[in-house]
């Protein structure tokens, strides 16, 4: 497949101006992408979230796709539901879409993901991924890194590091998983675009950097979403019918000898941060450290 | 006049632009872009369009020159962060344009 | 073979079957074409038959054997957007599971069927039969219709989908756990044609198509608001003024689509509650589901010691048929209400509903409310006759009115 360019891409927008989230969103930015490279041929569900803000209130939305709406925990059983209903209508040649955050995902609604994996269900689902519940204002979830600060961790952080999300989709057997950043957009697009093509359950975990809830200023969203990728916090990859491979930054990093930024440098960015310890600091470090190794390895680099 | 004459029977929503509002009076700085430097311009060519693809309001008119869309940006500005050539800056709303630079 | 009024000649195909068969088989003839269920006692062999329906190729459906009861209410929903007729059904605990998405059908006027299997909800355990479980969704704004033996199941499933893509209303159909899911009864099945003739395809009010795009059941305001051609649309609370009005209304459909389920199948449901004998009776049994079958044995007890008594079996809870049961009530001098249920702190919520349908009335009538048959216990005719000629007696003794419902058990 060709790579795509910022001016190859098409104009056609399918998320309208005038939306509800905050400057600097990096939820509106993936949004584009996910939508563009499926060319609006979709169904999208979507569970209470950041997302259902952006798309509006009624009776007016900000979205040019068709959206069912579903109560928290069951994203994955509702687009279970549209499959289904598609498939007994004899309507095709739309993807279902569901696109939830990481409290829909790792936390409230993974037991409906989860089911929805393991019956092979034809859709995709698209993780997006600000590490908190910040449609209620920043709480922490079970994708809050250590450390952090949150509504619900506010003098000690978090004291737990986060589930692995990918890995456990991966564990589902499923044909498609694959991480993906805002701040590296084309990378986002063309991976939903290889999903598409895909029959079966195909998951991304985008990285959605939140300027409120992280404590960094709107401008930086796309670089902070870099510095993730350059320190390691984030590894860019597609696990594509079993094969692993980088892609795009991390495929350079790993490219020129694989050594990471130090992870201070991430963290030093974010308010959230603020009271992390040396020692939450190092644990995080080495996690990384080891993840990174894997990857590696998986990628027949060590 | 009540409100059936909508004829929802359920909550049906249609797409349109500026649900939040005119989302640019939400903003403390606005974009300006000095078509000097902007490589677009410079180059007269469809080339880069960065700042229209980092931007997460898709307010920026990816067209020759580029453009954006005051009344809706938020005036994040991701677009000055990314802009390779540093065409782009951020005005503080109610002072003027810095030196050299040239119109949205 | 039956004649009917017009003189065709029908068939009749009359099988003996459990109340849980009669639900799966009603489902398949309606040609429900997503059926998402979890199993739970004593539910669970609706969803294996048809399950099996549809691997033997008898029904063509998508069955998703969801994770959990949640999920399958989700599942229905969704399918029920893009147009797909759907069906699932629960008991106790796993209807309260999908109670959000109970509410959450409801508002999104999905025509939904669901069959509950009535079952005794915990803490503690128990699988066997009360109507806790239904009754306590009462709020949901489904529609709620009890059946009292098998071939009403069936029916009564036929008749919901019909009743439910008319008035864009989701329907719950309620039958006895064990004592009508697991008792074989002689049920006439209907033909499949005859059924086709029936029921008209369902025509979904929503629109999923990305050449017209709409968003479903986004966030409301409280306050009206002006879509972008300046009609002004509904606030929450307008949109929840029409799931009130539709049930209010929906009152008329479920009558007309009984009374047209009686000319195509020869056994009329043209009513919100059976009749047994309440021309001339001045003592009214009220109950519901399969103890309403009891309470005629009972009724017929009374009479031959002089009682003049009669049964009112409500067969549709929701909407509550008040019009209905004070026309049938108006003149009675005691209406004994047996709930197999309670809303506890307060009293059965068969009784509230009745004494709220006779306010403002004038009725003179004592209403009397036996708490029965919680967790499965045997109800027999002779308790529901001994209940009543105690309440007859307290009347005789001037005792009109109680705080907290009589309980009949052991304690």
């Amino acid at each position: 497949m060709t790579k795509v360019s910022a001016v190859t891409l098409s104009e056609k927008e399918y998320l309208l101006p005038g939306n509800r989230t905050c400057p600097g969103c990096a939820l509106s930015l993936a949004y584009r992408y996910i939508l563009k490279a499926l060319d609006g041929q979709v169904i999208v569900t979507v569970p209470a979230s950041c997302l259902t803000v952006l798309h509006g209130m009624y009776p007016i939305t900000s979205v040019e796709v068709p959206c069912v709406n579903t109560p928290f925990a069951s994203t994955g059983a509702a687009a279970s539901g549209l499959v289904a209903g598609l498939k007994m209508v004899g309507r095709k040649g739309l993807t279902v879409l569901a696109v939830a955050g990481d409290g829909g995902t790792f936390d409230i609604g993974i037991q409906a993901l989860s089911g929805a994996a393991e019956r092979r269900t034809d859709f995709i689902y698209v993780c997006y991924d600000n590490e908190g519940y910040m449609n209620t204002g920043n709480q922490r979830s079970g994708s809050t890194p250590l450390g952090a600060t949150s509504g619900t961790t506010p003098v000690l952080g978090k004291q737990q590091r986060p589930k692995d999300i990918t890995a456990i989709m991966e564990a589902h057997n499923i044909p498609y998983v694959a991480t993906a950043n805002a701040a590296y957009p084309l990378d986002l697009y063309e991976k939903v675009r290889t999903a598409k093509d895909v029959v079966g359950t195909r998951f991304i975990h985008v990285f959605i950097p939140c300027p409120p809830g992280w404590g960094f200023a709107f401008g930086d969203t796309v670089r902070i979403g870099q510095l993730a990728v350059e320190t390691g916090w984030v590894v860019l990859y597609e696990v594509n019918n079993g094969v692993f491979r980088f892609t795009a930054a991390s495929e350079s990093i790993a490219g020129r000898g694989g050594k990471l930024r130090p992870l201070r440098d991430y963290v030093v960015e974010q308010g959230r941060f603020k009271n992390i310890t040396e020692q939450q600091l190092n644990e995080l470090q080495e996690w990384v450290n080891a993840r990174w190794k894997l990857c590696l390895q998986r990628a027949g680099i060590q | 006049m009540g409100t059936r004459e909508c004829r929802h029977i359920c909550d049906e929503s249609s797409p349109g632009i500026g649900e939040a509002g005119r989302t640019g009076e939400w903003r403390n700085a606005f974009p300006v872009i000095n078509q000097e430097k902007c490589v677009v311009t410079k180059r007269n060519k469809l080339t880069c369009f960065l700042c229209w693809l980092y931007c997460p309001d898709a307010v920026v008119r990816k067209e020759m020159p580029v453009s954006i869309d005051l009344e809706y940006c938020k005036g994040c500005g991701i677009c000055a962060q990314v802009c390779p050539a540093q065409a782009i800056t951020m005005v503080n709303e109610g002072e003027s344009c810095p030196e050299g630079a040239g119109g949205i | 073979m039956i004649l009917d009024g017009k003189e065709r000649r029908r068939k009749t195909d009359v099988q003996m079957l459990d109340g849980n068969q009669a639900g799966a088989i009603g489902a398949k003839l309606s040609r429900v074409q997503v059926i998402a269920a979890y199993p739970i006692t004593p539910q669970t062999p609706v969803t294996e038959k048809l399950s099996e329906f549809v691997e033997k190729g008898e029904l063509n459906a998508e069955y998703i054997a969801v994770e959990g009861e949640h999920s399958a209410l989700a599942v229905c929903a969704s399918a029920s957007m893009v147009g797909a007729r759907t069906f699932t059904a629960s008991s106790a605990h796993g209807l309260a599971y999908m109670h959000e998405m109970l509410h959450w059908t409801a508002g999104a006027r999905l025509p939904v069927v669901l069959a509950c299997v009535n079952r005794a909800i915990g803490a503690p355990w128990n699988v066997l039969n009360d109507q806790q479980d239904s009754i306590s969704q009462r709020d949901t704004g489904w529609i709620q219709i009890y059946a009292r033996n098998n071939q009403e199941i069936l029916d009564s499933i036929i008749q919901a989908y019909k009743i439910a893509e008319t008035v864009y209303v989701p329907v719950m159909v309620c039958y006895d756990g064990y004592v009508l899911s697991h008792t074989e009864m002689p049920v006439d099945v209907p033909s499949q044609g005859s059924v086709d003739k029936f029921l008209p395809p369902y025509k979904p009010h929503t629109t999923l198509d990305p050449s017209s795009p709409k968003n479903y059941n986004l966030v409301t305001l409280a306050n009206p608001r002006a879509n972008t051609q300046g009609i002004l649309c509904h606030g929450y609370m307008e949109l929840r003024f029409l799931l009130q009005e539709a049930l209010q209304n929906s009152r008329e459909t479920i009558v007309s689509v009984g009374q047209e389920f009686g000319e195509m199948f020869g056994r009329g449901y043209a009513n919100t509650y059976w009749d047994f004998r309440l021309d001339d009776a001045d003592i009214v049994i009220v109950a519901m589901g399969s103890l309403a079958m009891e309470a005629m044995v009972a009724s017929k007890q009374l009479r031959e010691k002089g009682h003049k008594v009669g049964v009112l079996g409500l067969r549709v809870f929701r909407p509550f048929p008040k019009s209905d049961l004070v026309r049938a009530l108006r003149k009675s001098r005691v209406v004994v209400v047996f709930d197999k249920d309670i809303s506890y702190g307060s009293e059965g919520a068969v009784c509230s509903e009745i004494k709220a349908a006779l306010y403002g009335i004038g009725t003179t009538a004592m209403i009397r409310n036996y708490i029965v048959g919680l967790g499965g216990r045997d109800v027999k005719a002779r308790d529901l006759v001994d209940a009543v000629e105690k309440a007859v007696m307290l009347l005789g003794q001037g005792a009109l009115n109680v705080e907290y419902p009589e309980w009949i058990c052991q304690i």
